[in-house]
């Protein structure tokens, strides 16, 4: 075997190997996407996160902003207090912005939807949201069904 | 009675024998690592014959991976309405799963079983014993580059299988069965983690190079110099590595996925 194309054929191989990582991590992970430590962080308070994760987007209208950095429970107001960490282009927010927990689609996964409100002050990193909406629990939301309709029934 | 009690005696320590003999060779392996910096020539053959033969039967498999997975996730997913998750179940199973494994079997099946059989046929030809009668240490010059090439081309060789089986599973899925493009990579790129999922895969893919070649290496190195012994070491490779690799496999997500 000539020393030549042993050499060329390795040089191929770990070529290869190396475009073959290097397209794992670009094309098919969130590499691309991520945002890494920047941005600031505000928080917010629910009474039920559902089914809400580390790392779910955060939206307003629809166009991702940042992601959630961590959920925690608050022993003293008796809630879920959530972090959001918001891309630093994203820095004017009016203070009465109101958070809601929504999910994709039937059975997509749940995200955070900023809703800007009107005032003239802006939130700055470590600001809490006063204004928040829980995410929807099914069971809840059969339970209060049934029992509309039962109410409905026993009227007529 | 006490002949099957020194036949279970007899099993018993041959076995751990074995054991013992195949912890030293990969002591004099690991020791003997750092010499061949020296003889980078050595290590390069090897990788020749051990990843660049074996390209070819990955890329080919890979892609046929790819294209099955594609078809039988889209074939299921449909049903729910989800077949915009295609990427995803291609991607997570190839990274995870499939591309470590299923190249650590192959790998076991081309360059394993070859490189047992090399060992073992210049062990019968005495060539080995002719090394150290010229002072030559065989576990330096024969055994330690043919590990380190198994060590490196591995985690190369099952990057390059899930690169080409996800490629494979688009082709399958978007030209052919009309998944939207956009979301087969956009949900793939939500989906996937770097650190959880790659990486780890090239964990799980590293540890196999490591089991694949020390099997190897060792059956080869341990076989009765003979034209039988050598057909019965290669076959215990092939069967021993795929054996190593599942179990392992099975641990390893345990560590990684288990949470």
């Amino acid at each position: 075997m000539n020393s030549r194309t042993v050499e060329i054929g390795v040089g191929l191989f770990v070529a290869l190997g190396i475009a073959a990582l290097f397209m794992l991590a670009m094309q098919a992970s969130n590499l691309s996407t991520m945002t890494g430590g920047d941005g600031y962080i505000i928080t917010a308070g629910f009474e039920n996160v559902g089914g809400l994760k580390e790392r779910s987007a955060v939206t307003v209208s629809g166009v991702r902003v940042g992601r959630v950095e961590s959920i925690d429970y608050d022993h003293t107001s008796f809630e879920a207090v959530v972090s959001l960490r918001i891309d630093a282009q994203h820095d004017s927010f009016p203070v009465d912005t109101s958070a809601s927990i929504y999910t994709s689609g039937l059975l997509g996964e749940q995200y955070v939807a900023l809703e800007p409100g009107g005032s003239l002050e802006n939130l700055v990193a470590g600001d809490r949201l006063q204004l928040t909406q829980s995410a929807l629990v099914m069971e809840q939301v059969i339970g209060q069904f049934l029992y509309s309709t039962a109410a409905g029934k026993s009227e007529q | 009675m006490l002949d099957a009690l020194q036949h279970l005696g007899r099993a018993t320590l041959d076995f751990f024998e074995r054991l013992g003999r195949g912890h030293l060779l990969l002591l004099q392996m690991l020791a003997k690592l750092p010499g061949l910096l020296l003889r980078p020539g050595l290590v390069l053959v090897q990788l020749y014959s051990v990843g660049v033969l074996t390209l070819v039967i990955i890329l080919v498999s890979g892609i046929f991976v790819g294209m099955v997975l594609g078809l039988q996730g889209y074939n299921t997913l449909v049903d729910f309405g989800a077949e915009d998750s295609l990427g995803v179940v291609v991607a997570l199973s190839l990274v995870r799963e499939l591309g470590p494994v299923v190249s650590a079997l192959l790998f076991a099946g081309r360059a394993g079983s070859a490189l047992t059989a090399e060992i073992g046929l210049m062990k019968a030809t005495e060539q080995l014993s002719g090394m150290e009668m010229m002072a030559v240490d065989p576990v330096q010059r024969v055994i330690a580059p043919r590990f380190l090439a198994a060590f490196l081309s591995m985690p190369l060789l099952a990057a390059i299988f899930s690169a080409v089986g996800i490629y494979g599973g688009y082709l399958v899925g978007v030209p052919l069965l009309g998944v939207d493009d956009g979301a087969f990579w956009g949900q793939m790129q939500g989906a996937v983690d770097l650190h959880d999922d790659i990486y780890n895969g090239v964990i799980k893919s590293i540890v196999f190079g490591f089991v694949a070649g020390w099997i190897a290496l060792f059956e080869g190195y341990d076989a009765t110099p003979t034209a039988a012994g050598v057909s019965r070491a290669t076959t215990r490779t092939v069967v021993h590595t795929a054996l190593a690799v599942l179990g392992l496999d099975f641990v390893l997500t345990a560590l990684m996925f288990g949470d």
